[in-house]
């Protein structure tokens, strides 16, 4: 059967990666294609690259590494930050993207997602959804979690499936940053409502979390987090370690 | 000279750069002089069955690969390119392929239960037919090989030619072989230390069934 996928998210701004910390072999904390390199042998099964850049010239630096990236390490690559146009899919995966994420850009223009799944496929569309509790009710967030769209979530998440997204990074604003574990809650709402993967992302603060995402969940593909991967808080080795300890499938 | 077979459909890059990595040079292109010459060939694909032959076709590269494959020139097909080697798909209507290898291509759904997702997409252990010796493709790799899969249909009918499956809620077709025409279902290129291993000893072989 399929294993559950463990990702870490790398923030890159003007080519270089947010938040590295030292890691034993690393040289050059901040370089996208090293931490990539030493995730990918640490036994990650997936790399997101979050482009959080602004400036044109910065968007070229993005290409360039990203391009570094895919040449060296032959696990799967989704790219996100900026997408709001094809022509945004088509630059990311010409230099070696094999998904692209798209979160404020889908927003804006929902019809981004239909053209992209016609052209590129549904693997090769991903919705990343910023989901945070007003008064009860779970709704998107754009702009980073800065702003309330008015949109509820699941009817949000579940329209662009029907469009053609072939997976859904779900990331708890709720939960983000607080370290004490996914929001359950969340996360089974989404599963139930609709049939593609999910990637469950925000709060995972231990290894236990993960364990509890998985079991509570099976429906859930995969856990994503970044700054627990990248200051050594969880290594990703003994997570999987951990995981096959309480049976759950996961690539050694 | 290894060539990648280039006709317009998906990128490849990682692939072209999948190669480099086990230290081969891979030529991407779509000049049948220059696939003519190569010594293997390597056929990608990612998209729809219908639309990657017609392309194929219309490059004259569907009989190129035919006489080539005669010629016993090793060949490996990969994901929609494995798909192609056979005799027909399912996929949007009733399609020709190649016809390289017997068989027929299958909508996933409804051959697996219908809670599991489709597409199949994820990594997924490759596990060898106990009853016949390991592919030579598939030489050095350790009992739990994990590769990397995207499809939503599956090769039947091939069960003499099947050198490795993949479990989900049915034994799926992962790879197969016959003579010197072989396909992954999987992606090499993006599965990995063990994707890179059966590049390279894709790039050792010389066409036969044995290690």
């Amino acid at each position: 059967m399929i294993t559950k996928r463990i990702i870490p998210c790398l923030d890159v701004r003007a080519g270089r990666v947010v938040k590295g910390v030292n890691f034993a072999g690393l040289t050059d904390v901040s370089s996208p294609v090293e931490l990539g390199r030493f995730y990918s042998e640490q036994g990650a099964d997936e790399l997101v690259f979050y482009d959080i850049t602004a400036s044109a010239e910065d968007r070229r630096l993005f290409t360039d590494v990203l391009r570094e990236v895919a040449r060296t390490i032959f696990i799967p690559l989704t790219v996100g930050g900026g997408i709001r146009t094809l022509q945004d899919f088509d630059r990311v995966l010409k230099c070696g993207a094999d998904k692209v994420s798209v979160n404020s850009g889908a927003i804006q223009n929902p019809a981004v997602i239909e053209q992209a799944a016609r052209r590129y496929g549904n693997q090769c569309v991903v919705l990343s959804v910023d989901v945070k509790r007003v008064n009860g009710a779970f709704r998107v967030f754009a702009k980073g979690g800065r702003e309330d769209t008015g949109l509820e979530a699941l009817d949000w998440i579940a329209r662009c499936v029907a469009m053609g997204a072939g997976e859904v990074v779900v990331n708890s604003i709720d939960t983000d940053g607080v370290k004490q574990g996914f929001d359950l809650e969340l996360l089974a709402a989404v599963c139930s409502r609709v049939s593609v993967p999910v990637i469950a992302s925000g709060g995972a603060g231990a290894p236990a979390h993960f364990t509890e995402l998985f079991q509570t969940l099976p429906g859930v593909d995969a856990g994503l987090a970044a700054s627990v991967f990248h200051f050594g808080e969880i290594s990703i080795p003994e997570l999987k370690q951990t995981l096959r300890q309480h049976n759950i499938l996961v690539r050694l | 000279m290894l060539a990648i077979v280039d006709y317009g459909v998906g990128n490849l890059f990682s692939l072209q750069s999948s190669f480099a990595a086990v230290g081969e040079t891979a030529v991407v292109t779509g000049e049948a002089e220059v696939l003519r010459r190569a010594e293997r060939l390597v056929l990608p694909g990612v998209g729809a069955f219908g639309d990657a032959i017609e392309r194929l076709r219309q490059a004259g590269l569907d009989d190129l690969l035919r006489i080539r494959a005669a010629a016993g020139v090793p060949i490996l097909g990969i994901c929609l390119g494995m798909q192609l080697l056979f005799e027909q798909s399912e996929e949007y209507g009733l399609h020709n392929g190649l016809a390289l290898l017997p068989g027929r291509v299958r909508p996933i759904a409804g051959a697996v239960p219908p809670e599991l997702k489709i597409p199949h997409i994820g990594w997924n252990a490759l596990c060898f037919p106990a009853n016949c010796p390991r592919h030579p493709l598939f030489c050095g790799l350790g009992e739990q090989a994990f590769a990397y899969f995207v499809h939503s249909y599956y090769a039947a009918g091939c069960e003499p030619w099947v050198i490795a499956t993949a479990e989900y809620g049915a034994p799926l077709t992962a790879a197969v072989a016959r003579g010197n025409v072989c396909g992954c279902q999987f992606h090499p290129e993006k599965s990995g230390r063990v994707g890179l291993t059966i590049l390279k000893n894709f790039c050792k072989w010389g066409g036969a069934d044995e290690c």
